[in-house]
Parts: C-alpha cells; sequence; structure tokens
C-alpha cells in the first residue's frame, strides 16, 4: 500500500510535468488548430536561455521572469516571421515547419551550449516544512506551479477582454475579424503565451531530469498524450491529462510493464483514446458542417 | 449498343522543347537514366557504389512515404518504425532461420503491409494532424520496442543483428556491385508498381481522397478501404526498403531507427515533390549526399569540433524551411516550372 501512494504520488509530481506542456500543446492547438511538434524543443531552449542567465550570475527569479519574456516574445516573432506568410498552405507544409524548428532548435542548443549534461537549480527549499517521505519539495513545488499556472490561464480567457478576443478569433475568425479583433494579434499572442508556459514547463523539468538538448522528446510525447487524454479543446482537460498520464505511467511501470516500455505506454494511451473518444474525456466533439 | 469512340489528345503530347515532342523527351531522359545507373558502378569506386545503393534504397522508402502522403494525403511521422520493421524481418529470417538473403525481401514487405493495414485501420477515424501524432509516438515508441528485453531472442536486444552481404554470383561483378544491381532491380520493380499503380482508376480515386474526401466519398469511393491499403502499400514500400538497408549496411541495431529517419524520409520527400514518383529518386540522393556535403563545408570551417557538427541541422532546418516558402512542390514541382517555361 505505501508503494502505491509512493508510486501514486511521484506520478503526480512528473504528471505536473505533463500537465505544463500538455497545457502549453493545448494553448497552441486552440490558437491554430495545429500541433507544435517543436513545443519540446522550444521549451528547451528557453531553460536554456534561463541557465544561461543564472550562469552569468543572475538571480533565480529574475533569470525565470527574463526567460519569460524573451520565450513570449520568440514565440510571437515565430509566429509573425515563420508561419505568417503560410497561413493558408496546407498541413504538410506547418509540418514540414514544425519538424523544421524541432530541427533547428535542437542543434542550435547543441551547438552554443554544447551536448554535455547541465544541472539545473531548484527554486524550492531544500527541506519541506513537514515531515513526509512520500513527494519531495521540488515535486510539491511543481504541482503547485502547475496548478497557479492553470487558474492563471482560467483568468486569462474567463475574465480579461483579451482571454475573450483570442477565443473568440480561435472558435470563428471571421466573425472576430467583424467585430474588430484582430485575429493577426491573438494568433502571435497564442504563440507567445505557448512558449512562456512552455519555458515554465521547461525550468521545472530540467531540475529532474538534467539539462540537456535531447531532454524533451519522451517528455513531449507524455505532453500529447495528456493533452489528447485531457481533450485538445479544454485546457483544464489538458491538465488533468497530464497528471493521469503521470500517474498511469508509473503504476503501469511498477504493475505491469516495467521501466523499460514507458513510450511504448504512451503510444498505446495516445492510441486508444484516439479510437474510442477522439475529443478526449473533457474535450467538446467538434461537428463539421459540410 | 455502343457508345461513339471519341479519340481525344492529351494537349501535353503535342507541346515541343526545342522543337522536339515532350514525351519524346520523357522517353528519352528514362533510357539516359536507365543506361547512367546501369554504367555507373563500372565508372566508380566500391564506395561510391556502396553510397548509390543506399540511395537507391532511401529513394524507395521515400516512394512509400509519397504514396501515402503526395497521392492520399495522409501524414505519417512513423515511417522509421515501418523501415526498422521491414530491416528487422529481414535480419531476423536470415539469422534465426537461414533464409537466403532474397528470399527477405518480400516477406519484410508483406509484414509491413500487414503493419500498416491494421495501423491504417484506425487512420480511417484519425485525420490529418491526429494521424501525424499516433505515427509521431509509434516513431518515438518503436526504438524501446526494439531494445526490450523479452524480445531480446529475436531482436538481440540493443546489440542488435549482425548480417553478411551476399557473394556476388555472376564474376565479374563484386559484392557492392552485384547488391547494387539487385537494389535497382527491386526499386526498379517497385517504381514501375507505384507508376501503374498511381496512373489508373485507384490512382484517380486516391488522389480524390486527398483534394476533397466527401466529394469522394460521394462519388462512390469506398474512402476508408482505400486509405487502410494505401497505408499497408505504403508500408510495404518501406518495409522492402528497410530489409534492402539491412543488408546494405550489414547490420540492424535498435537506435538506427529513431524518430529522425522518419523526419529524414519526409525531407527526402519534401524536397524531392510531393506526389511525384521521380521525385523520390531525387529525395534519396538529397537524404544521403546533403548531409555529408554540408558535414564537408561545416569541416572546412570549424575542423572536428563535434558541436560545430550541430550547425548542419540548423543549416538544414532553415533550407528546409526555405523549401516549403519557394519551392513547395519540391524538385518535381521546380522541373515542372521549368519544362512548362520552354515548352511551345
Amino acid at each position: 500500500m505505501d508503494l502505491f501512494l509512493q508510486q501514486t504520488l511521484g506520478g503526480l509530481a512528473t504528471g505536473a510535468i505533463y500537465a505544463l506542456l500538455a497545457l502549453a500543446v493545448v494553448m497552441i492547438y486552440q490558437a491554430i488548430d495545429h500541433f507544435n511538434f517543436a513545443q519540446g524543443e522550444m521549451a528547451m531552449f528557453s531553460t536554456f536561455i534561463a541557465w544561461q542567465l543564472i550562469a552569468w550570475g543572475a538571480p533565480y527569479w529574475v533569470a525565470f521572469a527574463a526567460c519569460l519574456v524573451i520565450s513570449f516574445i520568440g514565440g510571437m516573432a515565430i509566429e509573425r516571421i515563420i508561419f505568417a506568410p503560410i497561413h493558408d498552405a496546407p498541413v504538410l507544409s506547418h509540418i514540414v515547419i514544425f519538424i523544421a524548428l524541432t530541427l533547428i532548435f535542437n542543434a542550435a542548443a547543441g551547438f552554443i551550449w554544447e551536448f554535455t549534461i547541465k544541472e539545473f537549480p531548484s527554486p524550492f527549499p531544500a527541506a519541506l516544512p513537514f515531515k513526509t517521505n512520500l513527494i519531495g519539495p521540488h515535486e510539491l513545488g511543481i504541482v503547485g506551479v502547475t496548478l497557479v499556472m492553470l487558474g492563471m490561464i482560467f483568468a486569462f480567457f474567463r475574465f480579461t477582454p483579451v482571454g475573450l478576443a483570442m477565443r473568440a478569433a480561435a472558435a470563428n475568425p471571421d466573425s472576430a475579424r467583424l467585430v474588430g479583433i484582430s485575429v493577426r494579434k491573438m494568433l502571435a499572442l497564442g504563440w507567445g503565451l505557448a512558449a512562456a508556459i512552455g519555458a515554465v514547463a521547461g525550468m521545472m523539468i530540467a531540475p529532474v531530469v538534467f539539462l540537456e538538448p535531447n531532454m524533451m522528446l519522451g517528455i513531449l510525447l507524455y505532453g500529447f498524450a495528456g493533452a489528447v487524454v485531457g481533450g485538445l479543446t479544454s485546457p483544464g482537460g489538458a491538465v488533468i491529462g497530464g497528471f493521469m498520464m503521470g500517474v498511469l505511467e508509473n503504476l503501469a511501470g511498477t504493475y505491469l510493464i516495467g521501466s523499460e516500455l514507458k513510450l511504448t505506454f504512451a503510444l498505446v494511451v495516445i492510441i486508444t483514446v484516439l479510437l474510442f473518444k477522439p475529443a478526449g474525456l473533457f474535450g467538446r466533439v467538434v461537428v463539421q458542417r459540410v | 449498343m455502343s457508345f461513339p469512340q471519341t479519340h481525344r489528345v492529351n494537349p501535353a503530347e503535342s507541346y515541343r522543347i526545342f522543337g522536339v515532342l515532350l514525351p519524346q523527351c520523357r522517353i528519352a531522359l528514362i533510357v539516359a537514366g536507365c543506361i547512367l545507373a546501369l554504367v555507373t558502378p563500372f565508372l566508380v569506386t566500391n564506395f561510391t557504389v556502396f553510397q548509390l545503393t543506399q540511395v537507391a534504397v532511401y529513394a524507395i522508402a521515400v516512394l512509400g512515404l509519397n504514396l501515402l502522403t503526395g497521392f492520399t494525403g495522409q501524414f505519417s511521422l512513423g515511417h522509421s518504425a515501418f523501415y526498422a520493421l521491414g530491416a528487422y524481418t529481414a535480419a531476423i529470417l536470415v539469422d534465426r532461420y537461414d533464409v537466403a538473403i532474397y528470399w527477405t525481401i518480400l516477406p519484410a514487405g508483406i509484414v509491413c503491409f500487414i503493419g500498416g493495414f491494421l495501423f491504417g485501420l484506425p487512420a480511417l477515424r484519425l485525420e490529418g494532424l491526429y494521424l501525424a501524432l499516433a505515427t509521431f509516438a509509434l516513431a518515438v515508441a518503436m526504438p524501446q520496442l526494439l531494445r526490450y528485453e523479452h524480445f531480446e531472442g529475436f531482436t538481440g536486444g540493443v546489440q542488435g543483428i549482425d548480417l553478411f552481404k551476399p557473394d556476388s554470383p555472376v564474376p565479374f561483378l563484386n559484392s557492392d556491385q552485384w547488391l547494387y544491381y539487385f537494389v535497382l532491380f527491386v526499386g526498379a520493380l517497385l517504381l514501375v508498381g507505384a507508376w501503374n499503380l498511381t496512373r489508373g482508376r485507384t490512382g484517380r480515386a486516391m488522389i480524390a481522397i486527398r483534394d476533397n474526401p466527401i466529394a469522394a466519398k460521394t462519388m462512390g469511393i469506398d474512402t476508408s478501404l482505400y486509405k487502410s491499403v494505401t497505408f499497408g502499400v505504403s508500408g510495404f514500400y518501406t518495409g522492402v526498403a528497410g530489409a534492402l538497408g539491412a543488408i546494405v549496411a550489414e547490420f540492424v541495431a535498435p537506435d538506427s531507427f529513431t524518430f529522425f529517419l522518419s523526419v529524414w524520409l519526409l525531407v527526402g520527400m519534401v524536397v524531392g515533390g510531393l506526389g511525384s514518383i521521380m521525385g523520390a529518386i531525387a529525395g534519396g540522393f538529397f537524404i544521403l549526399y546533403v548531409p555529408n556535403f554540408s558535414e564537408a563545408v561545416v569541416e572546412f570551417f570549424y575542423g572536428g569540433d563535434p558541436s560545430a557538427k550541430a550547425l548542419i541541422w540548423v543549416a538544414f532546418g532553415t533550407f528546409l524551411i526555405f523549401t516549403v516558402y519557394v519551392v513547395p512542390n519540391g524538385l518535381a514541382g521546380l522541373v515542372r516550372w521549368c519544362v512548362g517555361r520552354l515548352v511551345r
């Protein structure tokens, strides 16, 4: 029973990472109707920027904030410079560009910071104020950060005019344009937000898995799985999906398949969900009118 | 009752390029290409022959992917998995069951056809990006499956399986040249197969599904059947390429079949030209030679610095974006555009 509890809590902690990444995936999906296959590498690159700032002597939270700002601007720039000109191009062109971005970020990080493994500091205290051996301070911190992010995103979409405009631009671009919303700006904003959320995810993950250019591929797969399980139209669902993936991963690893087939497990989950409930657990079924 | 026969002339047949009819130009080019492909092994070093053999292998794999994406409009980031499946099928047949190398190609293709068909069945429900996602997961998970300890008896685990090149039965060919001709022969068969497949009723149905699935369905095309069969055929091609690739490399191991192999195949397809059969050959050349070339360029400027090698990929990604912007139809599209300018 102790093992079960420990694995479940540990799963929640890794699940928080997946949840953050899934949140970023859903943000972009909401804005542009595409998966961003480069999401993981973008997050990794942002984390390297933060690492560099810290290495130059910036305090953690300054580096954290600067990294968010840089990522936000970077995300907007990617949308404006690379995706805006091919907005109407077929899906394949978009996928090819995502793949190209993946290559570029991965290799650029390797070129600038080399492929050696780097340690990334955790912002949370080394010991918890209460005594438990079930969950570590950093893990608990990640869960907290994830929930705070979710709350902020929810509030942003629900209570601010910009959030409302973004929802309108995603739901019905033409009508949104008619009421004076700049859909272009909203798209760029969506990219910026997703890049910033990805940066947070990257900075939370890096202390756990160590920082290196290839750290994200497996995590991204679980992030996608979380987003698909929760439903791509629902940010809250994506977070729950991410947590579920973390717990399922740990429990399946402990009781069913061992640690060697973790990626295969994500594959099976993705395919199963897409087959039986393509909209995800909390997603809306999109009906296409012909 | 008989229908009046109308004789229709394809307008493309009457165009001339420098005074020569277009179809004749095409035939002349194809014949020249065939002769060049047949003569080259006697003119270049064994290493170049080996490289050209790899080009042919990649071309077959790109052709497989192109049948799926270029003609039916479905995406796959998981073709490295089918390539791996083909390679491992061939390797296991040789290693475990002492099957002669030549007889492993077809079974590898068939296994991948079944694999592709079964993976294509869910593909009926998965559209566009969802399919890309599912196949992405497949590609990422494949090396792990191949490494899995309970399959180790078959797959050789992390170490993989060693293979050996067949000896040449023809006295005046060495084993590299013989293998080249063998791969070329298989490739030519598959090329003609793809040509016939896409030029008839089936091909038109596939293209209809790509261009407008709803209209295709209304016209009575069984879209689900065509989609999964195309996925199967695409898997067949890629599996055959995998088996040939395993024989050429004389080695299979889980880490040769990562997600990045899928990326390569995708890049080869896009650069060669979507929906173009000849473009697949260009794609094969691109996959093999452009990385080698850019590596040489980087080495010239930076020496052997390992992190400088990463620059290749930055250049590569940039090139890819450039391709999407400037020549969205790839090399084949570029050629078509040039011909369009030249014809009178």
